[in-house]
């Protein structure tokens, strides 16, 4: 069993190239994770597209304000300096352009940068929420996500096999193992976990791997 | 001008067999309870309304307000963007067994195309949904040499709405994230109903601070302490209430 990072840690990582003064969008679940590593510092004003502007953390037990709420639900807390809008509004933010970051979830993401992240195939209730104007949404839209499935299958692929949610939309995937950029319609290593060699990664990657020269090491602090 | 009636019962009498009707929140928040109550309590006592074509964002959570709206049987078709909940029995029972329709539409298309049909907008186009399965059958054309989908408008025969004040003209200030679809839905469709925590006297809001102005509202009535969908839920309740 290879080392490979925690889902904290693929937060950290992607939370560190979200620069200062940037307007953020986190999708639900795992991508929340990476408001707890913002370096100190830097002011980022965090976006949730049922209509709140600098949200803050989740209140205590018993101090949920229910119409202070994120994407998921959520109880949530507003920052000094916050703003409410309506729907079309928050995604005039989003497809606009005024966002900087999107971070969002992966089922697969593909080297043409198209991803698949909201459903698993026609069982069940298909629900789609913000997920597909959320890939137009930002002047980056990065992936985090393990690196393989759970039965160990790649997760980058030369093509998704479940439905898509965007074409051509993401440009860098932080994963349990790598960080990888999209460009030119080819993924391109740019980290990687010294524990693992490059034919170790490129053997649980379903596309190849371009090398543009010497590849800096994936290192994350235990957390 | 007063828009203002005595009851949720009386604010939703006009409501008639196969309507649609767009009714405002993001799960909990915003969701116009005592006015979706109101409406399941006429059905109750004569059958009526039925077939009802519902927008909203989601499809319910528990048995209390939209959910509950669902489970007695009064819905048609829902077109939503994530019918998913806590608890989203009552609509994926009736779905997978064939006896609910779903338009599913991504968030922001939903809010747009209900934003373009109040403001006389027949469509659209957008960058969302391009190249997926939600795109399918719809125009595709390119601007600035990017795809993007045809989407049309989206217009109501009623909408029932949650909102902090109300003056007895119609104009309507929200409270924090409730707002979401709110302003949007008034504004799309032909008989706007809201339900308010306070109505005040005409000039007591500030016209600086109106969200939503009057025009976009045909009735108001004031429910001063309303539920909140995740607190009933949060505590098992069940339309009826028990009291």
């Amino acid at each position: 069993m290879t080392a490979k990072l925690t889902n904290n840690q693929i937060a950290w990582r992607a939370a560190q190239d979200i620069p200062d003064r940037a307007y953020v969008n986190l999708g639900i679940g795992f991508p929340e994770k990476v408001a707890q590593y913002q370096p100190p510092g830097r002011e980022v004003i965090f976006h949730t597209e049922n209509g709140i502007l600098n949200f803050g953390e989740s209140p205590a037990p018993g101090q949920e304000d229910w119409d202070v709420i994120n994407a998921g639900k959520k109880a949530v807390t507003l920052k000094p300096g916050s703003a409410f809008f309506h729907h079309a509004d928050s995604f005039a933010m989003v497809r606009g352009g005024h966002l900087d970051v999107a971070i969002l979830g992966a089922y697969e993401v593909a080297e043409t940068g198209d991803l698949a992240n909201w459903s698993t195939g026609p069982k069940g209730v298909p629900a789609v929420g913000g997920a597909m104007d959320l890939v137009h949404g930002a002047k980056r839209v990065a992936v985090i996500t393990d690196h393989v499935t759970r039965d160990g299958k790649p997760k980058l692929v030369q093509r998704c096999s479940l439905p898509l949610t965007g074409v051509a939309c993401v440009t860098r995937i932080y994963t349990s193992l790598a960080v990888i950029d999209i460009e030119g319609g080819r993924f391109v290593l740019r980290e990687r976990l010294p524990s693992l060699s490059l034919d170790e990664l490129q053997a649980l990657t379903g596309a190849e791997l371009l090398v543009p020269g010497p590849i800096a090491d994936l290192i994350v602090p235990e957390l | 001008m007063d828009k203002t009636v005595a009851d949720p019962a009386t604010a939703v009498a006009g409501i008639d067999d196969g309507m649609t009707v767009m009714i405002g929140g993001f799960g909990g928040a915003g969701s116009p309870i005592e006015l979706i109550h109101a409406l399941i309590d006429r059905y109750r006592a004569t059958g009526h309304p039925t077939g009802l074509t519902v927008v909203n964002n989601n499809a319910g959570n528990g048995h209390v307000g939209l959910a509950a709206l669902i489970e007695a049987g009064m819905v048609r078709k829902l077109i939503c963007s994530f019918p998913r909940s806590a608890d989203p029995v009552v609509f994926t029972d009736l779905y997978l067994a064939g006896k609910i329709e779903l338009e599913l539409v991504p968030q922001g298309t939903l809010a747009e195309r209900i934003r373009a049909g109040g403001a006389g907008i027949p469509a659209f186009y957008t960058p969302t949904s391009y190249g997926t399965d939600l795109a399918e059958g719809k125009p595709v054309a390119e601007f600035e040499g990017r795809p993007y989908v045809q989407e049309r408008w989206l217009k109501a025969d009623v909408a029932l709405v949650k909102a902090e004040q109300a003056d007895p003209h119609g104009n309507l200030t929200y409270r924090a994230a409730a707002r979401n679809f709110g302003p949007l839905m008034c504004m799309a469709a032909a008989n706007t109903i809201v339900q308010a925590r306070q109505v005040v006297a005409a000039g007591a809001i500030d016209p600086e601070t109106v969200v939503t102005p009057g025009i976009f509202v045909q009735t108001v009535v004031e429910v001063s302490d309303p539920h909140q969908e995740e607190v009933l839920n949060r505590a098992d309740a069940a339309y009826p209430l028990e009291a």
